[in-house]
Parts: structure tokens; sequence; C-alpha cells
């Protein structure tokens, strides 16, 4: 008989968070530490959703998305998880562009970066500043008329160098384009502008065992291998999940699935306004990622000093090239040892944007031939700064948005959640179904590791806010009964 | 609560929000936010804390009074005057 993944639950509980991607998790460990009784369902294996690594033979350890986040994580981590957690953060110091419009080595903040702009592009001091002081004021809640190409075209006119410079990092951490609205590239890029990119010291895995430690302290009901196919919804309230074909009681859900997969698919779309599902049916989901990961050989090592290179051969800056399956365009992580101190190993992962229409509708033979393509063109290109990569390397991987798919279940595989639109949808979820939430990559801001574990603080408050009144009208039952 | 206690009592959440932040240094008309450096999420942290403590509800409008020491005081002190402090 199949192991029973839910042994032991209990009947009921205050909230049931779906997903345990840094947004679910960090609302399941507020929540307990708020003194709710909370179940965490996750589908996969392993926690962590996109913020997650896998193990190969030959003792390598592979990263999804661990390289890099700005230094707000470090707040965050003391406030939400553990001070520990906190001083594991460290600086990537050397982030490099290399392109035929230009190559610059760079710390990735506003002082640098003031210093690039101004004696490598030859921009005006006063325009830098006063693009640093509007980017800076943006606010989540701002209008969006401006789109991100308007921003740059006031600033910086015809100078797609400098819009390359400042656009293709933040599309590479959260698949934004010139299109999208350019408070979300503000806010994004004033984050890392602050002190520059950060990572985790002891790598994903460590950083996902530190939180399962963490939640299970503090009372996180835990339950991997276990999908929630359905929420139930009685009188516009939320009543319950059910988990691997078990019904569970709860009068608050917060999902942390890609947000109109919750709405069409968990929660049913005859349950909302009819205004309301034709707004969903407008989100647009964000695109996903092809990764090549490079394992090297124990007792090897690279002769190459950048921790993130932002590699392209394209003539400029273009959203359709960053996106095409011609890959021109790439983002190489350099996991260096001093990542996982001890280890002395080194690995590579390769990142381009990648459209999940182009991968879907393969044969199987198709499939793995064009992912060994990847493979290929990628050392290809990587010859340039670590000439002998083929021989240092033994261990080669690929992952496409069919990969992403299959382990995080969201629909096409996007690695990003949804664009701007999404954040409305998700913030009018519990207006439409009482006890509904959601937390997850929605509207680009809301993405990546701090904006991830930050939306699901913010969602928690809400959360608490409408348990604390349940309870209460319970307890006055109970006393006047 | 005197106002004093109230005072102490917002002292205290800031001190969990902001522990390396020199708290006592906080004048009472100046902003809190440049004061110790705090963000939107740890104005959010203030509510969720006034909320788990005292069982009082911020509502979002009213969040402006959060900005500085005194405003915060005077906020919270009707909402708290008539509270015992826990013996």
């Amino acid at each position: 008989m199949a192991r029973d993944w839910l042994k032991g639950a209990k009947q009921k509980y205050d909230t049931v968070i779906i997903g345990s991607g840094l947004g679910g998790m960090t609302s399941a460990n507020l929540l307990a530490k708020l003194g709710h009784n909370v179940l965490l369902a996750e589908h996969h294996y392993n926690l962590g959703g996109m913020a997650t690594w896998f193990k190969r033979k030959g003792g390598h350890v592979l990263d999804i998305s661990l390289h890099g986040f700005p230094i707000g994580m470090i707040k965050t981590f003391r406030k939400y998880w553990s001070k520990d957690m906190a001083d594991r953060v460290i600086q990537l110091k050397n982030i490099r562009f290399d392109n035929p419009q230009f190559t610059v080595n760079t710390t990735f903040d506003r002082v640098d970066f003031t210093n690039l702009l101004e004696n490598h592009f030859g921009i005006m001091r006063e325009v830098i500043d006063e693009f640093f002081n509007t980017v800076r004021e943006m606010n989540f809640y701002d209008e969006i008329k401006l789109s991100t190409r308007d921003l740059f075209e006031r600033f910086f006119p015809g100078r797609k160098d400098v819009w390359r410079f400042l656009m293709e990092p933040i599309t590479y951490a959260n698949g934004s384009t010139l299109d999208d609205p350019a408070l979300t590239y503000g806010i994004v890029f004033s984050n890392f502008m602050s002190k520059g990119v950060f990572t985790y010291q002891g790598g994903t895995d460590e950083l996902i065992k530190e939180m399962k430690r963490e939640m299970e302290s503090n009372g996180v009901d835990i339950r991997t291998h276990c999908l929630v196919d359905k929420i139930y919804v009685e009188g516009g309230k939320v009543k319950g999940v059910r988990i691997n074909g078990r019904d569970i009681e709860c009068s608050t859900v917060l999902s942390n699935a890609n947000v109109t997969t919750t709405i069409q698919h968990l929660v049913g779309e005859e349950n909302f306004s009819p205004e309301f599902v034709e707004e969903v049916k407008n989100v647009r989901l964000n695109t996903s990622s092809c990764q090549v990961y490079m394992g090297i050989k124990r007792g090897e090592k690279i002769d190459y000093d950048g921790d993130l290179l932002f590699s392209s051969v394209a003539d400029e800056y273009d959203t359709d090239k960053i996106l095409s399956k011609d890959v021109s365009s790439r983002t190489f992580s350099f996991y260096h040892p001093f990542i996982r101190p001890g280890g002395n190993r080194y690995s590579i992962v390769s990142s381009t944007n990648a459209r999940y229409e182009d991968w879907a509708n393969l044969s199987e033979s198709a499939y793995l031939k064009e992912k060994e393509d990847l493979i290929e063109t990628t050392l290809d290109a990587l010859e340039k700064y670590v000439p002998d990569i083929r021989k240092v390397a033994d261990y080669f991987e690929a992952a496409t948005p069919a990969t992403f798919k299959r382990y995080t279940l969201h629909p096409k595989g996007t690695s990003f959640g949804t664009k701007f639109e999404g954040l409305k949808v998700s913030r009018e979820l519990p207006n439409q179904i009482t006890g509904l939430f959601h937390t997850g990559s929605v509207g680009i801001i809301m993405s990546g590791w701090l904006g991830a574990a930050n939306y699901g603080v913010i969602v928690s408050n809400e959360v608490d806010k409408l348990l604390r009144s349940v309870k209460a009208e319970a307890s006055m039952a109970a006393s006047s009964a | 609560m005197t106002k004093e206690q109230v005072r102490q009592a917002i002292l205290d959440i800031l001190t969990e929000i902001a522990p390396d932040e020199d708290i006592h240094s906080i004048s009472d008309d100046g902003n809190l936010r440049d004061q110790i450096d705090l963000d939107s999420m740890d104005f959010l942290d203030i509510v969720m804390e006034l909320r788990k403590r005292f069982n009082i509800e911020v509502p979002e409008k009213d969040y402006e009074f959060l900005a500085t020491m005194s405003s915060c005081v005077n906020y919270l002190f009707p909402l708290l005057g008539d509270r015992k402090l826990a013996s």
C-alpha cells in the first residue's frame, strides 16, 4: 500500500498553506509564531518551490535560484526567520557584463553604477542622480502609465548600451521587459542598488533545512508529497481543502500556488463574481526559463573570479531575442567554494529566459535532442570565459520550461509568476471569498527571494487579522451558550 | 496604562522589530522612519505586534498615526488607557 503522507494529520487547522515557496514558508512560520494552527502542504518531496537544489553523483550540489538577492533579505531573515540565517547572508562582489556594446565589472550598487555611468558611458552626473532619485521614489501603488522603455527614453534617449546595462540584470532577476511598468523596474532595481547583490552561505539546501527546522520548532505541521487539488467554499467562505483525496477543515487557505491556478482550478470560477473571473482571464503569465547545470569535478577548479556574468552576443538588448530559442544572451552564475565552505567545490549554472511553447510540444526524442543542443551551445559560449570547461566539468544537465512545470506545477512553467495585473487579483481574493488568500510571484515586485518572502508577510498580516476575529467570535459564542 | 507605560510598550515592540537600532535615542517628535531606519515592512510588523500583544486593530487609514513616537502614544493611549499591565 502507498504511504499515507497525511498520517497523524488533524481533521481541522486554522489555516492550510498550499505550496512551500519562500512566500508559503514565510507565512507558515509567521502564522505559527502568532499562535495559529498551520498545515503546510507541498506536492513535491522537497520544500522550497523555486528556491531549490538537487544533488547528483560525484558530490555535485546544484542550485536553481540562489544567486542573488538584495540586502533587504538580511532584515527579512532576521525578523521572520532567525538571526543565524541573517548572519549567513554574504555579498557577491564581482558582477560582470560582456556583450558587443561593453565589458564591465561592477559591485552592482549605486556608487559603482554612478561611477560607471559617468566615466564609462559618459552620462552627465546630474542625469544619473536624477534617474536614481526617480526610480527610488517609485511605489507599487503608483499609477502605471510609464513603461520602463519610456523611463529609459526620458533619461537616456537613444543610448541602447545604457538601457542594456540597466535592464539585463533585472530581466534575469524577474523576467521583466522594457514594456512592463517602470515602477516594477524601479522598485527592484533600487532594492539591488542600495548595497549590491547577496547570497546565502551554505547554499539553498542549508537554507531550506534551517527553514524546516524553524517551522517545526514553531509548530507548523509540514507535509510533503501532499497535493491540494480542491479548496472548498460554502456561502462565500472557505470551508476546507482536499489533500491527497482527504478532506481537511480550515477557515482560511493561503495559496502559494500560481494565482490563476488557485482561482480557476482549486476554487473554481463559479465561486467568484463574473467581473472578477473576466479580470483573471486577462492576467498574463510571466515567462519561464532554461537552465544548464555544470558540475566541476572533485579536485578541479575554475579560473574565473566573476560571480554573476551577463553575457550576450546580441547587438543590443531586445526582449524577443532574450526569449528566443536561438539563444544569444545567457546569465552565468559561478558558485565558488566560499558559497559552501568546507566542500571546495565549484559549479556553474547558465540561465536564459524562455517560452513554454517552444518546448512543450516536442516529441520525446526531439525534446532530448534539443536539451543536448542547449548544453552544447552553452558550453561553447562558456569556453570564452572558462576555456577548459569541458575538461574540468564532469556533470551536465539541462532544465526547460517543461521541467519547471513538472516540479512547481506552475502553468506554462512560469518561473516569475504573473505580470503586474496579477497583484491586484491576488490582493482581491479575500474580498471575493472570506478566508481565501494568495501569496506568490505576482507583478514582478513581489518576486524573487526578497519579494516572495515579504509578500508572504504582508498577506499573513491579513490572515492573522481574520483568524483572530474568527476566534474571538467563537469564544464569545461559546461563553454565551 | 499611563502614557509613560504606553510609550514603554511601543519601545518594547520596536526593540523586537529593530534589534540592532538604538531605541533609547528616539526623540518624541522626529520621524521614526528616519530615526531608526524603519521601512514599510517594519510598520506592518508594528501593526501585527499591537494585534498580538494588545488585541488592537490599526486600520490602514490610521497608519499615519504611527509616524512619530508622540503621535503613536497619542493614538494608542485612548485604546490602551484602560488596560492593566500584566503583572
